[in-house]
């Protein structure tokens, strides 16, 4: 009897142990889905501030109408993207083409002058950091989540119940460290 | 973050009951010295009353008296986008659901605090000094400093411990008003026997032993945590920015300010980033400030070159103070993942325009004054005062006529 009693017991502790490593995998699992909404409110964002900085810069910027073409076309390229990565390459290159178009204004005094492109320019730069830090956070709760399906015990938890392993949001820096063309025409 | 608040809460317990049982201990003491038979309980009951009166009122206004006694005025995004910008920014950095109310103090003084018991009731207050000295990335220093504050629910630690502290300094003051001008136990003549008499000259030293030390005591435990508190809110704001140099920066600015805060006192100079009434002080200061010497927290946030983890502060903490100390709790150390800072900021400053950044903060401060603004399609922003009653204003510069409302 006593022997069962102890067994019983032993029983009911793995159970419980294995309860609360899998609600642990589940709290660490929204967190990161929670971490991705919040990047994806802030990639929105950007993509409703793009029509409007084009019209206020189009009639001060006559010479880089390529760079311009460029934005619309990585938008509607990144609001088309689907899975994580595809989204983080076609929002990298939509970061360099605005950074090149930053690097542009300074050529146009009286564009940065312009109080509605400064207010314009405020809220992209914020935008912009805020995409870096919900990309920072969802990245780390992705490395925490990871490391918890990976690790021994709670791999078996995660194995029984098909807990996958989150991809990471990362930025190629090939966009953003391309030197922006200077043309002479 | 949860580890932190879990030993932030267990360490609020134990500064709870510790503080409590001196506050007890000291309640007890001066009632019997008054009254050796029932004075105790007496002395007891109004401690605890004076401290619940205290505790409530602080838990349920102490933020609203705080940001109403050093002025502060509630803003919204568009009287300073940047400001509400790099809160967001901070909120969305350590990933938690509340949003801090902004206020905005008129002060040349450089200064920032964090206030709310409850993180959903928070709020952070920035001077004007310190948006128009600092550029973005030492102002999302700052922020986040705050915000950590917030997130590791030290306000709540230190409104508690600062009530504890208050009431023990009231109850001390009061037995030495009492000794004064009463000149000690009513009951005294009635007691006749010897050894009650010996009683009380036992209970009469112990009173004043307990009267000199409990505020000492209570002063340097309240001294010890604050300083704490702000060495984490230093790690944590170097982890959610990824860049403490920003913070470093800031922090240097701050201490070179030749301003002086005017609406700080005593009791909310902890509540503030840096100290705004002590200048930056010798090593002997040390023990009895409420913040840690500035160049020491900017020496180590400027050492933390190759990681701004939990663990990396720590490991920088040591090698600068030279000794061991834990500074963050070992439940956080054991988690804590690997944080690369981001470098190559540096040139930050060129892009700062300080005449820019001294016009916006005027510009925060004229709108909390109900100037009105408008943004004229030739560029000009034409600031209009509350007293301008005209139905019409044209621009200076291309002369639009602009309808008022």
């Amino acid at each position: 009897m006593i022997y069962f009693i102890i067994f019983l017991a032993v029983i009911v502790l793995i159970i419980l142990f294995f309860v609360s490593i899998y609600n642990a995998l589940i709290r660490l699992r929204n967190q990161v889905k929670n971490a991705w909404a919040q990047i994806d409110v802030q990639l929105k964002r950007r993509h409703d501030l793009i029509p409007n900085l084009i019209e206020t810069v189009k009639g001060y910027m006559t010479h880089e109408r390529q760079i311009m073409e460029n934005i619309t076309k990585y938008r509607s390229q990144a609001m088309n993207a689907q899975t994580v990565g595809e989204k983080a390459q076609a929002e990298s290159l939509l970061s360099g083409a605005l950074g090149q178009l930053r690097v542009q204004v300074e050529n146009y005094p009286d564009l940065k002058a312009n109080q509605n492109f400064l207010a314009l320019q405020e809220e992209l730069t914020a935008t912009e950091n805020k995409i870096s830090f919900a990309r920072q956070n969802y990245n780390d709760q992705v490395l925490m989540y990871n490391n918890k399906i990976q690790m021994f015990p709670s791999n078996i938890v995660a194995g029984m119940f098909n807990f996958k392993e989150e991809e990471f949001f990362e930025i190629k820096d090939v966009a953003e460290k391309e030197v922006p063309k200077v043309s002479f025409n | 973050m949860w580890e932190l608040i879990q030993s932030n809460r267990r360490k609020s317990l134990i500064l709870f009951f510790g503080m409590g049982a001196l506050l007890i201990l000291i309640g007890y003491v001066f009632g019997s010295y008054y009254d050796p038979e029932a004075g105790g309980v007496v002395g007891v009951f109004f401690a605890i009353v004076l401290w619940v009166i205290l505790s409530a009122l602080s838990y349920f206004a102490g933020s609203k008296i705080l940001l109403a006694v050093s002025g502060a005025k509630e803003v919204t995004k568009d009287v300073h986008p940047q400001l509400y910008n790099v809160v967001e920014e901070m909120k969305i950095a350590a990933g938690v659901p509340f949003f801090p109310k902004i206020y905005i103090i008129d002060d040349p003084a450089p200064n920032a605090f964090a206030t709310g018991v409850k993180p959903e009731n928070s709020a952070i207050a920035v001077t004007s000094g310190l948006l128009s000295t600092l550029n973005r990335y030492e102002l999302q220093g700052v922020v986040a400093h705050e915000m950590s504050h917030i997130v590791n629910r030290d306000i709540l630690l230190m409104t508690f411990a600062g009530v504890m502290l208050g009431v023990i300094t009231i109850m001390s003051d009061i037995f030495f008003r009492g000794m004064y001008f009463g000149g000690g136990s009513r009951y005294r003549s009635r007691s006749s026997s010897k050894s009650s008499g010996q009683a009380q000259v036992i209970v009469m030293i112990l009173a004043i032993i307990l009267a000199i030390l409990g505020p000492v005591l209570a002063q340097l435990f309240y001294f010890a945590i604050s300083r704490k508190r702000e060495y984490l809110a230093d790690a944590s704001a170097a982890r959610l920015t990824r860049y403490p140099e920003g913070l470093a920066n800031a922090l240097e600015k701050i201490a070179n300010s030749t301003h002086k805060l005017r609406s700080a006192n005593k009791v909310t100079a902890p509540m503030y980033i840096v100290n705004p009434l002590k200048r930056e002080g010798m090593k002997l200061a040390d023990l009895t400030s409420t913040h840690p010497p500035i160049s020491e927290r900017i020496k180590i946030l400027r050492a933390l070159q190759q990681g701004v983890s939990y663990n990396d502060y720590q490991r920088v903490f040591e090698m600068i103070h030279g000794k061991k100390e834990k500074i963050i709790p070992d439940s956080v150390l054991k988690e804590s993942i690997a944080v690369t800072p981001v470098i190559g900021l540096t040139n930050e400053d060129k892009d700062f325009n300080p005449i820019e950044a001294r016009r916006e903060a005027n510009d925060a401060v004229m709108k909390l004054n109900d100037y009105n603004f408008i943004n004229c399609k030739c560029g000009v922003k034409i600031k209009i005062p509350p007293d301008y009653n005209k139905p019409i204003v044209v621009c200076p510069r291309c002369g639009t006529r602009h309808q008022l409302r």
